[in-house]
C-alpha cells in the first residue's frame, strides 16, 4: 500500500522547521515516530502534501527531570520511556510505557507524537489527563504551555496551530507520597485496548487523598477524564468502599461500544474493576514512599 | 530526492520517490529479498529491519528517513560467509517452521542479545511480542534465541 504523493522535507534546525511551519503549516503534517501517521497515509485516510520529517532535529530528545516535573522532548520514543529511571519519578507513566503497542513500534513511535495524533483509543493521553501533564507547543512567534485538557479537543483534534509544533509533554512526578498505574487490557500484544485505566494519587500527611486523577481509554468518544470520580476521592481517607464508588462513577461515565473487542456492558464492568484496581495499586505506592 | 544508506556494510545511493516504503527499497531496489512483506500495517512485524542497530518495521518507515543510516538484513547477519550464532542456533533449534518469520525473527533476537546477553525465556518472548509466527513455533524460536546468547556469550569469552 502506498500512500499518496508527497512532498519530504528534513529541516535540521528547530528554527527552519518553524519557518517551514510559519509558511505553510497549512499543508505539512509532522512526522516523528511515524507509527501511527504512516499507516493511516497508506490507507489515505491521511494525505498531507508535505511531511515534515522532524528525526533530524537536535535538541528535542530529552526526557529529563525538572523542578519536580519529568519532561518528555517532541523525538522521545516510547521505548526511552520504558528504559527510563526519570521516567519512574511518574508511577503512571512509567507502568503504561511497556503496555504501548509492541516492543518494535515502541522503538520509533513518540510520546509527544501520540498526543499530537490524538487517537482517541491512544494510551498516552489517559495518562497525561490522569496526572494533569502540559504541553508546549513552539513556532516561530515563541512557546506557549497548554494543560493537556485544553490540548486535547477531541478525537484526532488538539489545539496545535498550523504553525506550531509540539516540542515537550510536562508530567508532574509524583511525590514521595504519590503513585500511580495504567491498567490495559489487550486482546493482543499492540492491538488498542480493549479498555484502559490511567490512575494517580498523591496523599496528604494525614494520609487522606489530596489530588486524584482517573482517565479511561476505549470506553467514549476520546480519552475521558472522570472529574466526578476524582472529586469524590479528594479529602478522603483512601479504602476499599471509597475505591469502589469511584469504580461505580467512572463505569457510569464511560460510553462504549459493542465490537470485536467485546460488548459495551463487558468494557463498562472492566472500567469499574480497573478503576478500583489501579487506585488500589497506586496506593500501595503512594502509601510505601512512592518507591 | 537522492538518498545513500548503508545496507550490511555496503553504501548504496539511489534516487527514491518520497513515499517509498523503506521494505520496498530493500526489496526492488536493492533486491535483498531476505526481507519479507506479510501484513503491511505495523502489525505482524516480518518486515523488521536494523536501523542503527535498533528493530524497526520497515513498512512503516519510508526510505528517505533511512537516508545516511546504516541498516541490517537478514543478509547481513552471516559473518566472515559463515552463519552467525544467531542462524547457526535457529537451525540447530529448528526455531522455523515455514520460514517467513525467520528473518525478522532472528534480527529481533541479535538486537536483543546485543542488549541483554543472559535473556531470560520472559525476556525473549517480551522482545518478539511484536512479530508473529503464523505456524505459532514460538517455543523453538524463543530457544532458539536463548542458545543463540549462550553460543555469543560463549564465543566472546573464549
Amino acid at each position: 500500500m502506498y500512500p499518496a504523493k508527497f512532498d519530504y522535507l528534513a529541516p535540521e534546525s528547530l528554527e527552519e522547521a518553524l519557518s517551514i511551519l510559519s509558511e505553510r503549516g497549512n499543508e505539512v503534517k509532522i512526522l516523528a515516530g511515524g507509527q501511527s501517521l504512516i499507516p493511516m497515509m497508506k490507507l489515505r485516510f491521511a494525505r498531507p502534501s508535505t511531511l515534515m520529517d522532524i528525526n533530524r532535529l537536535p535538541g528535542i530528545d530529552g526526557l529529563e527531570r525538572s523542578n519536580g516535573d519529568i519532561t518528555i522532548g517532541a523525538l522521545v520514543r516510547h521505548n526511552d520511556v520504558v528504559k527510563s529511571d526519570v521516567a519512574k519519578a511518574n508511577h503512571t507513566v512509567a507502568s503504561a510505557a511497556p503496555w504501548v503497542a509492541d516492543p518494535i513500534v515502541r522503538n520509533l513511535g513518540t510520546v509527544a507524537g501520540s498526543l499530537a495524533h490524538h487517537d482517541p483509543e491512544g494510551d498516552w493521553a489517559s495518562v497525561m489527563l490522569a496526572c494533569g501533564a502540559e504541553v508546549a507547543l513552539t513556532s516561530s512567534g515563541g512557546e506557549r504551555t497548554l494543560p493537556i485538557t485544553e490540548f486535547l479537543v477531541d478525537m484526532f483534534a488538539t489545539s496545535c496551530r498550523p504553525d506550531e509544533m509540539v516540542t515537550k509533554v510536562r508530567v508532574p512526578a509524583h511525590s514521595s507520597r504519590g503513585g500511580g498505574n495504567y491498567q490495559k487490557l489487550e486482546r493482543k500484544v499492540g492491538d488498542y485496548a480493549t479498555v484502559g485505566v490511567a490512575t494517580s494519587l498523591e496523599l496528604g500527611d494525614d494520609g487522606k487523598i489530596a489530588s486524584a486523577g482517573i482517565a479511561l481509554t476505549s470506553v467514549y468518544a476520546h480519552n475521558l477524564k472522570v472529574g466526578e470520580a476524582e472529586e469524590v476521592l479528594k479529602g478522603e481517607a483512601p479504602d476499599e468502599d471509597l475505591f469502589a464508588e469511584a469504580g461505580r462513577i467512572a463505569a457510569a461515565a464511560c460510553d462504549p461500544t459493542s465490537d470485536t473487542r467485546g460488548s459495551a456492558q463487558y468494557k463498562r464492568h472492566i472500567v469499574d474493576v480497573f478503576t478500583q484496581r489501579g487506585l488500589a495499586e497506586s496506593l500501595e505506592i503512594a502509601q510505601e514512599g512512592g518507591s | 530526492m537522492n538518498i545513500t544508506v548503508t545496507v550490511n556494510g555496503t553504501e548504496h545511493s539511489a534516487d527514491v520517490e518520497p513515499r517509498r516504503l523503506l521494505v520496498d527499497f530493500i526489496r526492488y531496489t536493492l533486491k535483498l529479498t531476505g526481507t519479507h512483506i506479510g501484513c503491511d500495517t505495523t502489525s505482524c512485524g516480518v518486515c523488521t529491519v536494523l536501523v542503527d542497530g535498533t528493530p524497526v518495521k520497515s513498512c512503516t518507515m519510508f526510505a528517505v528517513q533511512a537516508n545516511g543510516r546504516s541498516i541490517t538484513t537478514v543478509e547481513g547477519l552471516k559473518q566472515n560467509g559463515s552463519l552467525a550464532p544467531i542462524q547457526e542456533a535457529f537451525k540447530e533449534h529448528h526455531g522455523l517452521q515455514c520460514g517467513f518469520c525467520t528473518p525478522a525473527m532472528m534480527l529481533v533476537g541479535t538486537a536483543l542479545i546485543a542488549e541483554n546477553p543472559d535473556p531470560t525465556e520472559d525476556d525473549v518472548r517480551w522482545a518478539i511480542s511484536g512479530n508473529l509466527c503464523r505456524c505459532t513455533g514460538y517455543v523453538n524460536i524463543v530457544k532458539s534465541i536463548q542458545a543463540a546468547a549462550t553460543a555469543t556469550r560463549e564465543g566472546a569469552s573464549s
